[in-house]
């Protein structure tokens, strides 16, 4: 049993053994203890008072206490603990208000040694003192701790925490003087046992009453305190302010917490209601608990580490009238079933990921990313030499991938946005405008659409078919492909994780459309193999610098259709899994040529859409047929969509404006205001307050309508009583006098009133750009030199 | 139908803004001097239905004396006092408001003046006109003590107003069954309107068994709350919860049972502080002249005909000299409790027989007034099972096992139960216990610094031990020395049948006080408060949290047994 070896060790030869075991109680229980020796704990309650021997296999029943025929309130205890230096020695803390002292090398039944009747509410927790035998600490309701010394029948002192219920009391392991106690309005005090008279040092720990308190054993200055407010927190005493060095948030109240012995950041706790597991937690990895023992049905009352220097078993008691030994082994782990992995973005569009290093190393081996400017930076957690019990679980390691500054860029946006004409001209010149703003911006499939919105919806005849015929031929997209358009000006900021996820899923229906030269393009190892060397080239050919590098892409490619090139490319902060086979990816999408295309297995790499039926010839003859200008509504609805879908919900949103009500019945209402919705927020988030007013103007949705019809009131401050303005006028009601009146003339301001964020004097624009022309001080002579800028 | 047309808008009443409130006045008082020419004397009345022309026309004015009396904005209430004198002026009776001030019990004069509060008051006031849009006469009482009221409102706006597990007009609907529960008019008739005008269906009104089955099936558990709260275990929580179509879920059930118990404790406040029917509401106000007769239907409803009952009890006949003597007298016990506690050290057994004893004889305390009065005013409608009502709790051949505060206290338990299904109500529900438990001012009678809190924690246990919870660490004998027994018939008929309590017991306990105070206007001459009544209203406040803490209690205790 190598287990029961390592226990014997770190007992220095007196092993404990024994398994996960249980006992039934008569009752609930309150309170456990255990004897020095770790081989008897005694179990207090309102109805039980007893000892059991823990034996290897079971609990047997020592002792009862609980002699008597009527038995007192004075057995009804709400707190137990037995001397660590003498293990005759036993005080209860009773629900009367009694603490009580037990002595079990009494020869009669009975072993009640001596009374305390000094308090005047419940006993919530009774302490020894952990050196000195006969001294005895006390915490009640009515606010005061007494300290007994059990030779004498009276306190020695008592000390008056002045606020409220004491919840809990503990002396200092290590400091001979020095005990903590717990308050119920949440402060946490810590005395000097010599000086009764005040407290040395208090600080509120908790939010609401703080249920426990617990000296770390090795660490001097370390107390761990639980609360109501669901917390556990670790203080650190050793400073001249308690300092909260970790904090463990829970799902319920904390009824208890002692730390793990030999573990230096291990701390069991218990909760007060709802919950009845008990968790033992690694205060520094605050979010999960390291073990967890689940046998209880009812709340636990009481927990305690078997032996002072055994950090394996523990015991509890609980209100489902059971004593437990757990057994660490037997403890569920929910690291085991938790999902270790985080993804975050960063303000600047950096992604860091954290994964298991299990996960990433075996990712990594494949070592895609040699030479790439984005190399992920690891970190990776070492270790702790000291800590013997880590689990190998907690290394883990975290990759950051920095996005690229300029393409990042949203320029295209914020010009897209300044430029475009949403309204007061014919629709025909709108397109036109429209499209030619696009192609400025070298955005061709906007301006593509732009071109055929126009023909759609305008006048016949007006174009050329030549002059079609050549836009065609620019923009490479035809019809019949439109949903396989792509935009490269997808706004990365913003919802580019769902973005994300669906260019995965798209690329996989696209692969299968692909001939396998193209799907083994995603398949870095397979890269050179036969025919997927021009589609790949040509596919991969544009990304932008960073990841040509990563896949040592031919750079000099010599293919046509340079203007696809130069389209802007909007890069992606990639996510972590999918990595492997981004840019191939991203590219099958970004580029406006097909599956259809590529799928045309060929050499011809050239991308005019000399095979696909072209959309002009189609067009032309159907005007010719004088089909009405709706039968195209479908086609331009799903181009909507489309745009939509991609993230260029801008586009989506202008041409929505812009075709009216020739197009809003196609789009439902909710995806309409959906889509103006977040429009306008990116608008404003760009600070184009204008435009997105514009916008909301022109907008039919009656939602977004009123959007700026609302919240259009100003509340005002009185600048003498700092009062809100109830009046509508312009004197304060409470103060009587004017608010806001000018420096200069000594009027009110009812216009933009400018003031100086020194001395707040200030009045009406006009008149202090003038006044600071010529002075330099307040204009009411304050004597503040204010500045203007 | 021009009278649609002229369809009265209140709401802009309750803004803070003077200008707003100023416009909407000016519309409504318009509206009505329209009608009002409309149904004058001596002018046909058009084509239109005069009787409904009126009918519309005296809610008005009765809304608008409402307002006159009870607006904490001085405009609102000069206004409509003016619109009032012009109607009358057109020959019309206006209404008139009947009872005297907020309460049966204190005195007008005693009790806060609208206009008068200071500014803490009145902020309070104004919130609570903003947000309810009235300002009813529980709130003129509390206002005694303005800091439990903050929180009292701010629990209520947050019960019925804000974020919660049930609809609004549940809500309202809950707060109607609990306050039936006790016959209390006031408040039901309080809800009633709210309800409606939260879009409440009006057909629930008629009964209970025309309100959905959910709601319905709440009424179990209503009137055991109300009345035995002992008697909840965990099995009525899972009838109510067990999946079905018309089941509950724990979150809806902590709402609801915090609905039922804040309105079973506030019936007793109502009752207690004999609050009167708001002007607006049916027996508030009048359109008789003065003089024809002077009672109040809610007087009848609670037993109470004006009339000096016959059994008065013995406390009443106290003569004024041996009154001051007793202020001293319960001083002093206060003082001998204090100081004898330690060397007189009563046995266990002699505790534990104390508890019992306490329990026993509260039994015993009970109003020589047992007349049934039968509820009036289709108050009954809204619960069933009338014949069922508080039974001693220690009454032979029904063994229920005490409840022991140390295993199921608020602090520990009650708190996160309810903070965890109704996040935010535990902490309310908190500081107002809180606020009310440790509410003194140090004084008692002419006394000053005076440490309260052994009386008001006697009375506090006393009302727990009513209900049967027993805290372990408490010396029932303390009660009998503190509490006599015109106080404790006091405590008992508010605390479990409210509906009983009388103008006479409320005068009969510390009537001393009252006594010993009269010819002084600047000594406080109170027992816990400087404030003339405050002291009474102080008890209640104590009697309302303590009872609503110890309904919670069982019920919340049912809960957790369900939950585990």
């Amino acid at each position: 049993m190598e287990k029961m070896a390592r226990v014997s060790t770190a007992l220095g030869g007196n092993t404990l053994t024994g398994r996960t075991m249980f006992c039934h109680l008569d009752a609930p229980a309150n309170a456990i203890s255990v004897c020095r020796d770790a081989a008897q704990v005694v179990v207090a309650g309102r109805n039980i008072f007893k000892i059991y021997s823990i034996e290897e296999e079971q609990f047997v029943e020592k002792l009862n206490l609980r002699v008597g025929r009527k038995p007192s309130l004075n057995f009804s205890c709400a707190d137990v603990v037995w001397h660590q230096m003498d293990e005759n020695l036993l005080a209860t803390a009773a629900t009367n208000g009694v603490v009580v002292t037990w002595n079990l090398g009494k020869p009669s039944r009975n072993k009640q040694d001596q009374l305390f009747t000094e308090h005047k509410r419940t006993v919530n927790k009774v302490c020894f003192h952990p050196t000195e035998v006969y001294m005895l600490l006390s915490g009640s309701q009515d606010g005061y701790m007494k300290c007994f010394d059990l030779r004498k029948k009276d306190s020695v002192s008592t000390f008056s925490g002045q606020s409220e219920s004491v919840r809990d009391v503990q002396f200092s392991i290590r400091d001979y003087f020095t005990f903590a106690a717990t308050f119920e309005n949440g402060n946490v005090q810590l005395w000097d046992i010599r000086r009764p008279d005040r407290y040395e040092r208090m600080f509120t720990a908790h939010n609401g009453p703080v249920f426990c308190c617990d000296w770390h054993p090795e660490d001097r200055g370390w107390l761990a305190t639980g609360g109501r407010d669901k917390m556990v927190k670790v203080w650190d005493m050793n400073t001249t302010r308690a300092k909260e060095i970790y904090c463990v948030q829970t799902i319920a109240s904390v009824a208890r917490v002692k730390w793990r012995p030999e573990c230096k950041h291990h701390i069991a706790t218990c909760s007060m209601m709802v919950d009845h597991n008990i968790y033992v937690w690694d205060v520094r990895r605050p979010f999960i608990p390291s073990a967890m023992f689940e046998e209880h049905k009812d709340v636990t009352t009481g927990i305690v580490w078997r032996h002072l220097h055994d950090p394996y078993f523990l015991l509890s008691g609980s209100k489902d009238s059971t004593l437990y030994q757990h057994i660490f082994k037997d403890a569920s782990q929910p690291i085991d079933r938790a999902n270790p992995e985080g993804l975050c973005y960063s303000l600047y569009g950096d992604l860091a990921f954290a994964a298991k290093e299990s996960l990433i190393s075996s990712d990594s081996n494949r070592k895609p990313y040699i030479g790439d400017r984005r190399h992920p930076i690891f970190f990776k957690r070492k270790l702790d030499p000291t800590e013997q019990f880590e689990y190998i679980s907690s290394s883990s390691a975290l990759s950051v991938f920095e996005t690229d500054v300029e393409s990042g860029s949203m320029d295209w946006f914020v010009h897209t946005a300044k430029q475009y004409a949403l309204a007061g001209r014919p629709l025909a010149e709108l397109c036109d405008h429209n499209a030619k703003v696009a192609k400025g911006l070298d955005r061709n499939q906007v301006a593509q659409t732009w071109t055929m919105l126009r023909i759609i919806y305008s006048s016949l005849g007006t174009m050329s078919s030549t002059n079609l015929n050549h836009s065609m031929g620019k923009g490479s997209t035809t019809l019949p492909l439109m949903n396989s358009f792509n935009l490269k000006d997808i706004p990365s900021g913003l919802g580019s994780e769902s973005r994300l996820d669906r260019s995965k899923g798209e690329s996989r229906t696209e692969n299968i459309l692909m001939d396998s030269s193209s799907t083994l393009i995603n398949n870095e190892d397979n890269e050179e193999t036969e025919g997927s060397d021009v589609p790949a080239d040509y596919l991969l050919g544009d990304v932008e610098a960073d990841e040509d590098d990563l896949y040592m892409m031919d750079h000099e490619n010599p293919h046509a259709e340079e203007q696809e090139y130069s389209l802007p490319q909007e890069a992606f902060p990639l996510r972590h899994e999918i990595v492997d086979n981004p840019s191939a990816l991203d590219h099958l999408q970004d580029k406006a040529d097909s599956p259809h295309v590529s799928g045309n297995e060929a050499e011809t790499v050239s991308l005019t859409p000399v095979e696909s039926f072209s959309l002009i010839s189609i067009s032309h003859s159907l005007y010719e047929n004088r089909l009405p200008s709706d039968f195209f509504n479908p086609i331009v609805r799903d181009t909507l969509l489309f745009y939509a879908e991609q993230g260029d919900v801008q586009t989506a949103v202008s041409v929505l404006i812009v075709l009216g009500d020739r197009i809003r019945k196609e789009i439902d209402e909710q995806t309409q205001e959906h889509w103006y919705t977040s429009y306008i927020d990116l608008l404003q988030r760009f600070q184009l307050w204008n435009i997105s007013n514009e916008v909301i103007k022109l907008s039919t949705c009656r939602a977004i309508n009123c959007l700026n019809q609302a919240s259009t009131t100003l509340h005002i401050n009185c600048s003498n009583c700092k009062r809100p303005m109830s009046n509508r006028g312009w004197i304060c009601d409470r103060c009587r006098q004017c608010a806001s009146m000018c420096a200069v003339c000594h009027h009110v301001v009812k216009g933009l009133f400018v003031w100086c964020q020194g001395c707040s004097h200030g009045g009406h624009l006009q008149h202090i750009m003038k006044w600071l022309e010529t002075s330099s001080h307040c204009p009411a002579g304050c004597g503040h030199l204010c500045e203007y800028t | 139908m021009e009278e649609r047309e002229g369809e009265l808008r209140w709401d802009g009443l309750c803004s803070r803004d003077a200008a707003t409130r100023a416009a909407a006045l000016d519309n409504v008082g318009q509206a009505v001097l329209r009608r009002s020419q409309s149904v004058a004397p001596g002018r046909a009345a058009g084509g239109l239905p005069a009787a409904a022309v009126r009918d519309g026309l005296s809610e008005a004015l009765v809304r608008l004396l409402m307002l006159s009396k009870r607006c904490p904005f001085r405009d609102v209430r000069e206004k409509s006092e003016a619109i009032l004198s012009s109607v009358q002026e057109l020959g019309i009776r206006i209404p008139r408001p009947l009872g005297h001030g907020p309460s049966r019990f204190i005195p007008e004069k005693e009790t806060v003046q609208v206009g008068s509060e200071d500014a803490m008051m009145h902020a309070l006031f104004a919130d609570s006109f903003a947000t309810l849009g009235r300002l009813d006469n529980v709130t003129l009482v509390m206002v005694f003590h303005p800091q439990y009221l903050e929180s009292f409102l701010k629990t209520q706006h947050y019960l019925l107003q804000m974020d919660g597990p049930l609809p609004l007009h549940y809500r309202h609907y809950i707060g109607i069954m609990a306050a039936a529960r006790h016959q209390c008019s006031y408040l039901v008739n309080l809800h009633v309107n709210d309800f409606l005008h939260v879009g409440g269906d009006p057909k629930w009104l008629n009964g209970l068994e025309n309100a959905p089955q959910k709601l319905q099936n709440l009424g179990e558990l209503n009137k055991m709350l109300a009345h035995r709260p002992w008697l909840i275990t965990k099995e009525h929580i899972e009838q109510l919860l067990k999946t079905e179509e018309n089941s509950w879920s724990l979150a809806e059930l902590i709402h609801a049972v915090v609905l039922l118990t804040h309105y079973h404790s506030l019936a007793s406040f109502t009752f207690g502080c004999g609050i009167s029917p708001e002007i607006d509401c049916e027996g508030g106000h009048t359109f008789r002249p003065p003089s024809v007769s002077n009672y109040c239907l809610c007087d009848i409803t609670n037993g109470y005909h004006g009339v000096d009952d016959v059994h008065a009890s013995p406390a009443a006949s106290i003569p004024t000299t041996e009154s001051v003597c007793e202020v001293e007298a319960l001083m002093e016990k206060m003082k001998q409790l204090q100081e004898c506690r330690d060397e007189e050290e009563a046995s266990q057994e002699e505790m534990a027989t104390r508890f019992e004893r306490e329990k026993r004889e509260s039994m015993f305390v009970c109003s020589s007034e047992d007349e049934e009065s039968a509820p009036t005013r289709d108050v009954s409608r809204h619960f069933e099972d009338t014949s069922y009502g508080y039974k001693d709790f220690s009454r032979h051949g029904m063994h229920v096992p005490t409840f022991r505060a140390q295993d199921y206290s608020w602090e520990d338990h009650g708190y996160s139960l309810v903070n965890r299904l109704y996040p935010d109500v535990g902490q309310l529900l908190d500081e107002k216990f809180h606020i009310a438990y440790n509410l003194t001012y140090n004084t008692m009678a002419m006394h000053k610094d005076v440490d309260t809190s052994m009386l008001r924690r006697a009375i506090w246990n006393y009302i727990h031990c009513m209900f049967g919870i027993r805290y372990d660490d408490y010396d029932y004998g303390e009660i009998n020395q503190l509490l006599d027994r015109s106080f404790k018939v006091y405590i008992k008929t508010v605390v479990c049948t409210p509906e009983k309590t009388t103008k006479r017991m409320y005068d009969s306990f510390w009537r001393q006080f009252e006594h010993s105070e009269k010819g002084q206007t600047t000594l406080p001459p109170l027992p816990l408060l400087t404030t003339p009544s405050a002291p009474q209203v102080h008890v209640n406040l104590l009697l309302v949290e303590a009872r609503m803490q110890a309904e919670l209690l069982y019920a919340l205790r049912a809960i957790t047994r369900y939950m585990t």
